[in-house]
């Protein structure tokens, strides 16, 4: 009687799963064939695939990299469709960088280097202050070697050793105890960001050239603003003070830049080799177009988005025209105004560069995006932000520049980041009024007699450069707003 | 923000008071603010009149009254190369429309397909979209629009392909659409009892010609689908009154397609086919390259990006929406139409207008592949060829300028009209 059981008294073991719910054919038959219409779509869609990859290699896999004209490639493929290669192989430094100077080729390479460096503290803050001076000393050294000379020499060994003590300290020191070192207060390297502020003034001097003082001058100006307002303030009061620190440089500028440098330079020559802009072109120019434009319409376009919230009617109206004016026409009006118009508008006489006009209109263009795209991470602060702000006492200024700002501006990063791509991709309209962006230099090669008629390899080739810029663009935005996620609401 | 008072001086006003009392200073700068953009503004303006005038260029809008001699191909309107600038610039307005309203309509089609197939659960569909999504995106449009004009020119057979007993090329859709690197011609519809046509406008550049035939066509299709749309509103509260929906479809099918069948019979509808007419095409409509490259390349690159706004829209639609309506027992079909698109809708329509609006604006790229849009025509030739260029990019930007902020005020329409009324 005891022994009876009609309940099982142990658990049976575990049974695999059934074979076609696991591994690679469970996994298909859940994700590509599970009913019919899965099934035929699969089929279809890997049929394409390889149709397509299969036409796209056999025109791509072609030996034609060392064809010197259209000719050759048309010997070598014999009759089959294949690519030439061979114009890539002779153009490829023109799509890069235009008419540049070959031997001064260094430059734009080291201005697009130091930008990462100087980006670094900015947007990643995730490597040393130490990491980040020794990358720097580094970059900058082998710069100067490029100078030659004994003074690139002699630089470039001050650099050089430079970075070696840093990167010494910085292998031989343990992170724990440096951060108690820091703690008791030793002494730290500066902030990077110094470099960041002082990037804006190297990288135009060694794209374009010219005198070591033009940049030492431009930069002057702010120093001065700088030194006038904390010098007077004591004096005539904050306001007054204020006025001085914008009037003192633009008077500087205007008035006593040009002759302090020339009288400098007549000094103490120092400068490198000038290049004029018509020179610049392929992703250089693009480059430089898109970043420039960028940088400077972020600080008006901070002013532009806070004018268009603020209370002020007047302000608001000048700004909100200002945007959805620019908003609303396509940027190649605005290219045309740069081409035809803009020194029209200026004093007779005055006569600037094609290349600094586009800027100057795609930064206008940027800015009424980079507003909006502010204003949106204005308006996603949760309210009680700025009634705290106001709460503590502060002023408008300082409620912008302690609590507003920080937390907006870190929102708006990936709007910042597509407005950029967008902007990136922008710059080929310059191809339109005549500039040699990429697509201009593939209708300039086309001109040429050994290269007449080449389409596909060309737009292949500057597709993928600008694939390769602005898909690791958003990629790196959308890093951002995972870490950046701050998760107020 | 300002919210601050300050305490009520005794005393009378002091200047000081325009910059330290916070009731006087918004006043200040506002009036400062303005003072500085009058005087850039006039600024601009004087060196702009010193400048035209030293070129002898007095600002005028005379020359749009003046002859254009040139010719547009592409037009939806009669134009001859003796008609006015004005005339030239209304054709390419039209053109530009033309091809804005084509991509809109493509661009959607195609976005909304590849955003819900980015989401199917099929691994490779999901994989191929977002392939295609990322490589228009990232690409320039530019170099889009280039790259269609090229393969339009360079891969399609010419008109001479279709000829002779054994031809290289055949016309495609039994013999319908013909796919040249001169165009594409398509069929067009004509009709042999014609009505004739409308004249507006006289005989000034403006002059419009509207069909009769369509007008009568549209009205009664329109006239039948609202009629439609009435019998299925009753049928709906038929339905909410006794619970039992009364089959409408066939009498709301009857009520659309058999007057607008009789008036296309009635008008001798047929469609007038393409035929080759010695070296080139004759009959039917001609697309011409230039426009076709630019809706194609439009199109595509404005779908990956409605594409992905699609996909968003209905991500954010949370899970327990549809578990909720499953619970109420509906069936995944009225799921979808009941509960989610309604929600999806609202994410979706607006970032939808400002890709509208983007397209249009790209539309002006025209310029590249030759298509004579406005900015072709009035911001390309006109300029050119009368050298005034202030007169011609101010029209320019003022007609992108309505377009935009007609559509941005129809946006802001709807806005307001599906906004969540909340708290």
């Amino acid at each position: 009687m005891s022994d009876l059981h009609f309940v099982r008294s142990e658990m049976l073991p575990e049974r695999a799963p059934p074979a076609s719910t696991v591994g690679v054919v469970g996994w298909m038959s859940e994700n590509l064939f599970n009913g019919i219409v899965n099934s035929t779509l699969t089929i279809l869609s890997v049929a394409f695939i390889v149709w397509a990859v299969m036409g796209f290699l056999g025109w791509a896999i072609s030996p034609t990299w060392a064809a010197a004209n259209l000719r050759d490639c048309q010997e070598i493929v014999a009759g089959h469709e294949g690519a030439c290669w061979g114009v890539i192989r002779d153009r490829w430094k023109q799509l890069l960088f235009g008419f540049y100077p070959q031997e001064l080729y260094w430059r734009p390479i080291l201005s697009f280097v130091l930008l990462f460096i100087a980006l670094i503290p900015v947007l990643f803050a995730m490597i040393s202050r130490r990491m980040n001076w020794f990358l720097l000393l580094a970059v900058l050294a082998i710069g100067a070697l490029q100078v030659g000379g004994t003074l690139g020499v002699a630089l470039a060994v001050v650099l050089a050793a430079g970075a070696a003590f840093v990167g010494f300290q910085m292998v031989t020191t343990n992170k724990a105890d440096r951060a108690e070192q820091i703690a008791a207060g030793a002494k730290r390297l500066p902030n990077p960001l110094i470099f960041s502020v002082l990037y804006p003034f190297i990288a135009p001097w060694l794209l374009w050239g010219g005198s070591f003082w033009l940049p030492i001058v431009a930069l002057l100006g702010f120093v001065l603003g700088w030194a006038a307002m904390r010098l007077t303030a004591g004096v005539i009061g904050t306001l007054g003070a204020t006025i001085l620190a914008f009037v003192v440089p633009v008077l500087w500028w205007l008035f006593a830049a040009a002759g302090f440098a020339d009288v400098a330079h007549g000094i103490l020559p120092m400068g490198i080799e000038a290049v004029e802009s018509r020179l610049f072109g392929g992703m250089l120019l693009s480059l430089t177009i898109g970043v420039v434009a960028i940088s400077i319409s972020l600080p008006i376009g901070i002013v532009l988005a806070l004018g268009r919230q603020s209370d002020l009617m007047i302000v608001k109206a000048l700004c909100v025209g200002f945007i959805e004016f620019i908003r609303g026409v396509p940027l190649i009006t605005l290219l045309f105004v740069a081409s035809t118009l803009l020194n029209i508008f200026m004093p007779k006489g005055t006569n600037f560069d094609i290349i600094l006009r586009v800027i100057i209109m795609a930064t206008l263009f940027a800015s009424a995006y980079m507003a909006e795209v502010i204003r949106g991470g204005l308006a996603a602060l949760p309210r009680g932000q700025y009634e705290a702000a106001d709460a503590l006492g502060l002023d408008y200024w300082k409620a912008q520049r302690l609590i507003i700002m920080p937390q907006a501006l870190k929102i708006s990063i990936p709007g910042i980041v597509s407005t950029f791509i967008g902007l990136f991709k922008d710059t080929t309209l310059v191809s339109i009024i005549g500039l040699l962006d990429p697509l201009g230099l593939s209708n300039t090669i086309r001109a040429h007699t050994d290269w007449v008629g080449i389409y596909w390899e060309l737009f292949a080739v500057i597709a993928l450069m600008f694939f390769v810029f602005c898909f690791s663009m958003s990629r790196y935005s959308m890093y951002l707003e995972r870490r950046l996620r701050t998760d107020h609401r | 923000m300002t919210t601050m008072t300050d305490p009520h001086h005794q005393g009378g006003f002091k200047l000081s008071m325009l910059i330290y009392d916070s009731r006087y200073r918004s006043i200040t700068i506002q009036i400062v603010a303005l003072i500085g953009f009058l005087t850039l503004i006039g600024w601009l303006i004087n060196n702009t009149g010193q400048n035209l005038a030293d070129l002898g260029k007095e600002p005028s809008f005379g020359f749009m009254t003046e002859g254009a001699g040139y010719d547009i191909n592409q037009r939806l309107l009669d134009y001859t190369s003796t008609d006015t600038h004005l005339r030239a610039s209304f054709l390419g307005l039209l053109n530009t429309l033309l091809v804005a309203v084509m991509g809109c309509i493509t661009a959607t089609v195609i976005g909304v397909m590849v955003g819900v197939a980015r989401l199917s659960h099929n691994w490779i569909i999901s994989r191929l979209m977002a392939f295609y999504v990322e490589m228009f995106r990232n690409v320039p449009v530019l170099l889009w629009i280039v790259l269609a004009m090229a393969v339009m020119i360079e891969s399609m057979p010419s008109p001479r392909a279709f000829r002779g007993e054994d031809p290289a090329a055949t016309m495609s859709l039994f013999d319908t659409v013909a796919f040249t690197n001169r165009g594409v011609y398509v069929p067009e519809p004509l009709f042999s009892n014609s009505l004739g046509n409308i004249h507006l406008f006289g005989t000034s550049s403006l002059r419009f010609d509207v069909s009769l035939d369509l007008i009568v066509f549209l009205v009664v299709f329109i006239g039948g689908l609202l009629i439609s749309r009435m019998i299925g509103k009753r049928a709906n509260a038929t339905q909410e009154k006794t619970g039992v929906r009364p089959t409408v479809w066939h009498i709301r099918l009857a009520v659309v397609a058999v007057p607008t069948l009789t008036v296309l019979w009635a008008l001798g509808f047929y469609l007038g086919y393409p035929e080759l007419k010695g070296f080139n095409f004759a009959g039917g409509t001609h697309m011409r390259n230039s426009l076709i490259a630019l809706w194609l390349a439009l199109s595509l690159y404005t779908a990956a990006f409605i594409a992905e706004i699609v996909r968003a829209g209905i991500l954010a639609i949370s899970k327990g929406q549809t578990e909720a309506a499953s619970a109420l027992g509906l069936r995944p079909r009225r799921t979808m139409s009941l509960v989610i698109l309604p929600q999806a809708l609202r994410v979706i329509i607006p970032p939808l207008i400002s890709n509208y609006l983007n397209l249009t604006k790209n539309s002006s790229l025209a310029i590249a592949v030759g298509y004579m849009d406005i900015t072709g025509t009035l911001g390309g030739i006109t300029m050119n060829q009368t050298g005034r260029e202030l007169e011609a990019i101010l029209l320019l930007m003022l007609v992108y300028l309505s377009i935009s902020l007609t559509i941005s005020a129809v946006m802001n329409w709807y806005n307001n009209s599906v906004k969540l009324k909340e708290r």
